[in-house]
């Protein structure tokens, strides 16, 4: 270890980035998340990204955790400790050190990396475990446990925490368990025996995680159709979408096996493409299942003519987009909020829909579970919209609750005895006044209640027609739905924090980034009062909150300022008081970035402010 | 629009064992031109179902977009029914079919739904096994939007004004065998006695049964260079041999000569009694079939009949392991798993 006196070390405990840099399929994945979930099982706060290419085998990626005692788990900038493991990568990644940052590469091929500022941290890794292991297929995968066991002792990272962790991940092959903790070994008495330790950054138990939970929010929102009562999932696979299905499956086949017959209790189909996928979902629904289908931006486009098809027909439909980078194919690996007016408005005519934006992976969950009662309540497609961040990472979240009194709410459907009581059935009669209309399913009663659904324009017994006033009626009877949507969808959150304050507005995965910028803006004396928008159609609580602020920054990842679009659209809104502030790289937003926008504009608006007093 | 029937029925009309008439299987008045063939095709689908007392509401009924999409509205009223869009429906027809499986599927399909912008979906429900009735009402045009060639058209048809057809057509129902479609059978419009029993074996056969029927197109391919004209489809039509539906615990009445003939249980022990023309034709090889369909073409002739069937393939729910009851008839107990369950998961992410 080549210790360079004349830069001062970064000194922390349980406050600093850690990247690893790996080559794409090289196995690094579980041991780069057996180091975050060590961190999550001392309980401090951690969050990490998997930063990957559009790619299966070769190209580097990279694993960025932020370890975050006071629990700031947005993405931060900045990289305190590398673990450089390519040296296809290595420039860039030791570019990013800070200063009196670390280095930790593997030493079997020694390099000069030409930074007098950091600390370099030379293990053999390659030659420990050549030396170590016969089979050449597991040393590379070893090579990454042995680096978590080296950073094991110069973070003082409790051993017993990361043995169970290998222990518990190889439950079902045991075999693994001994040769990984070999592995762990190795690099642990490496250091041990080598090197100084630990290092100035550290961690310590800190046990702030007690009702907290790790978990993707595309897992959580596979489970939550799973207690939603979904009974049809299809899909085509997509990134950032497709583990979403794979985690209703996984779930699906563990709680949803028939006692005595073993058969499904579900059905799961990969479609051949996106259309196939909604157009089954649709399906389902009409034929009185409740299914769902997960896709992501270029699916959006793809589901397009469908989702006007289940729209005008009223058809209940749950659609997941975990959105990635745009437009076109753009960054399929990236994150971004940009389908927010593709959704909203998706396919040809006048059509609205009902969007659901989770914040994390516990409203993934509770959402997904949601959405199916409103489809059902609603009778058409409910949107949940995440993205690739919060979907395809684990999120620090609360744990997930349910409450076992709760019933599913399958809006208004009429059985055989209801339908035994009515005079006259017409599909589309607005009977209550609310724009809701009753529905049967197929199979329902021998004589009552059929009616065929279609995309046509059609009357309130479901028949074809072109009369024009007819189906002016029917869209506006839609709109009238809509306006009850707002009173069932997610409130959204506010906080106020003080008076004279500007408002900032934001939704899903750039929460942790915007409470953070929270924080350091009030230690500039600069007080921001925050929206958490969680749906769309607005209800009134959003349109109060901008009623009561004159100026008010709109948090998004897009370049257009999708959102503020829409609430001006929707509410004639002036421009002036909705102010982008976007960040569209495909990276997550980073609360620095965040302070920096609204201080600066802030400035600007006091002194102008005060140039008018004076 | 749609008109409805008047519902006066003569009483001296015949009931099956439901009680139930012909005219109660009907649907709303057709709006397609006079002489369609869909019309016919409709009329048949009425007299299959009568004939196998069929109770309405156990069938659910799904189309595309063009004039064939329209004809579910013509029969079985009191069957729901369901109109997607264009090309679209053999998937909305395998999600409903996942989530009632106590239904039985007609599908109803033309040429363009389901040989040009459907045709990933046709292929798709036929490699799932979804089990269902498809109709492909096929006339070899596009009649909505006033006659363009359709991807059935053949190489020499020309169309109405005259012009040549440039592209070789698909023949849908050789491509289903070749996918594996478990019941496939041709027919004309024209041809009711043909028609209804291979209807009626489909409506038995469990798993994806194919029934492309010539439909003419009397407003915009019925001229005397077409070859899905009446006169061309009559003249040039040569059937397999002549199929019998035998419902169950019933015997076959007709006498065929010895050795020609073919008798196939269908799924809930109905027959299927085949006279066969050719002693070489099995409709239960596939590739015999595909040989004989490619010779007759090759004298010029289109050949009618069921052309292939294997009663032994397990359909889409059989395949996904899905429970016999109809998924959506679930109920919570059994889909939640509750709060306990969830702490146990809740226990395992942290």
């Amino acid at each position: 270890m080549h210790e360079v006196k004349s830069i001062e070390s970064i000194q922390s405990t349980n406050d600093f980035v850690i990247k690893f840099a790996n080559v794409n399929g090289s196995g690094s994945a579980s041991a780069n998340q057996m180091f975050a979930k060590a961190m999550f099982r001392m309980g401090i706060p951690v969050s990490p990204k998997n930063i990957f290419p559009s790619n299966i085998q070769g190209l580097p990626t990279w694993f960025e955790v932020r370890v975050n005692e006071k629990g700031y788990l947005g993405s931060r900038g900045g990289v305190d400790i590398a673990v450089a493991m390519n040296p296809q990568s290595y420039s860039k990644d030791v570019d990013e050190i800070l200063p009196g940052g670390y280095l930790l590469y593997d030493s079997t091929w020694k390099r000069n990396f030409n930074r007098k500022d950091i600390t370099v941290i030379e293990i053999p890794l390659t030659q420990l475990c050549v030396e170590a292991f016969k089979n050449p297929k597991q040393r590379p995968l070893f090579k990454n446990i042995a680096y978590v066991g080296a950073l094991s002792v110069l973070l003082d990272i409790e051993y017993e925490v990361l043995k169970n962790i290998i222990s518990e991940q190889f439950v079902k092959k045991p075999a693994l368990i001994e040769p990984n903790l070999k592995a762990l070994d190795l690099g642990r008495n490496y250091v041990l025996e080598n090197l100084p330790y630990p290092l100035g950054i550290t961690v310590s138990r800190a046990d702030k995680l007690e009702d907290k939970i790790l978990i993707s929010g595309n897992e959580a929102a596979g489970l939550g159709a799973v207690y939603g009562g979904a009974t049809f999932c299809s899909w085509y696979p997509i990134t950032p979408s497709t583990s979403l299905a794979e985690g209703y499956e996984k779930y699906a086949k563990k709680f949803r096996i028939e006692n005595n017959t073993g058969k499904n209790l579900y059905a799961s189909v990969q479609a051949e493409d996106e259309l196939a996928a909604i157009g089954m979902a649709i399906g389902a629904n009409w034929n009185g299942a409740r299914g769902f289908t997960a896709t992501s931006g270029p699916g959006i486009s793809l589901m397009s003519e469908f989702l006007g098809l289940a729209y005008f027909a009223e058809i209940p439909l749950v659609l997941f987009n975990v959105q990635r980078g745009g437009p076109s194919t753009g960054m399929p690996t990236r994150t971004q909020q940009s389908d927010v007016l593709a959704c909203a408005y998706a396919s040809h005519g006048d059509t609205k829909h009902v969007v659901l934006f989770p914040s994390d992976p516990k409203e993934c969950f509770d959402f997904s579970a949601q959405a199916f009662d409103l489809a059902d309540q609603l009778q058409t497609p409910i949107f949940v919209v995440s993205d690739l961040d919060m979907g395809m990472n684990d999120w620090v979240c609360d744990k997930f609750k349910w409450d076992d009194e709760y019933k599913y709410n399958r809006g208004k459907v009429l059985n055989k005895d209801d339908l035994d009581e009515i005079e006259n059935f017409g599909r589309y009669l607005d009977v209550d006044n609310d724009g809701i209309c009753y529905r049967t399913y197929p199979g329902t009663h021998p004589e009552k209640g059929a009616f065929f659904t279609r995309g046509t324009s059609h009357d309130e017994y479901a028949r074809y027609t072109e009369d024009g006033e007819v189906n002016a009626a029917t869209l506006s009877r839609l709109m009238k739905k809509f306006r009850t949507a707002s009173e069932l969808v997610p409130e959204p959150v506010i906080e106020i924090n003080g008076e004279d304050s500007c408002g900032v507005i934001f939704y899903g995965s750039t929460s942790p980034a915007v409470h953070e910028a929270k924080d350091i803006l009030k230690e500039k004396e600069i007080n921001i009062d925050l929206m958490q928008i969680r749906s769309f159609p607005f209800n009134l609580d959003v349109w109060e909150f901008i009623a009561n602020h004159d100026r008010i920054y709109v948090v998004e990842q897009n370049r257009d300022s999708q959102m503020r679009t829409l609430i001006m659209a929707e509410g004639g809104i002036s421009p002036e008081i909705l102010r982008p502030l976007v960040h569209f790289t495909g990276d997550p937003i980073q609360a620095s970035y965040i302070v920096n926008k609204i201080s600066e504009r802030e400035v600007n608006y006091k002194s102008h402010i005060n140039a008018k007093k004076r | 629009m749609s008109f409805k029937k008047p519902i006066n029925h003569h009483p001296k009309l015949e009931t099956n064992k439901l009680g139930l008439t012909r005219r109660d299987y009907e649907g709303a008045v057709s709006t397609l031109c006079a002489g369609c063939g869909h019309d016919s095709i409709s009329a048949a689908i009425i007299e299959s179902c009568f004939k196998l007392n069929i109770e309405a509401y156990k069938v659910a009924k799904l189309s595309g977009i063009g004039c064939s999409s329209k004809a579910p509205a013509y029969f079985l009223e009191q069957s729901h029914g369901f109109n997607s869009v264009h090309g679209r429906m053999p998937s909305v027809a395998t999600g409903a079919n996942c989530a009632n499986r106590d239904l039985m599927y007609l599908g109803v399909s033309g040429d363009g739904d389901s040989a040009s912008i459907g045709l990933g979906q046709f292929v798709h429900a036929i490699r799932r096994q979804v089990d269902m009735v498809y109709f492909v009402e096929n006339n070899g045009t596009y009649g909505l939007t006033k006659g363009q060639f359709s991807a059935t058209n053949d190489l020499e048809s020309k169309n109405k004004y005259g012009e040549d057809n440039l592209f070789k057509p698909i023949d849908l129902a050789t491509m289903a065998i070749q996918l594996g479609a478990t019941y496939v059978a041709r027919s004309f419009s024209g041809d009711r006695d043909q028609l209804v029993p291979l209807i009626m074996g489909a409506m038995q056969h469990k798993g994806f049964a194919l029934l492309d029927i010539i439909s003419p197109c009397v407003t915009f391919n019925n001229h005397d260079s077409s070859t899905k004209s009446y006169d061309y489809i009559r003249d040039h039509n040569e059937a397999v041999g002549k199929t019998d539906f035998v419902p169950l615990g019933e015997e076959i009445s007709t006498s065929y000569k010895e050795g020609s003939s073919t008798e196939i249980s269908l799924h809930d022990g109905s027959k299927l009694a085949l006279e066969k023309t050719d002693a070489n034709f099995d409709p239960r090889d596939a590739g015999k079939a595909l040989n004989f369909i490619r010779e007759k073409e090759e004298e010029g002739k289109v050949l009618t009949g069921l052309l292939y069937i294997n009663d032994l393939a397990k359909d889409l729910n059989e395949t996904l392991n899905v429970t016999q009851t109809p998924l959506s008839q679930l109920q919570q107990d059994v889909l939640c798993p509750g709060s306990e369950i969830l702490d146990e998961i809740n226990q395992s992410l942290s």
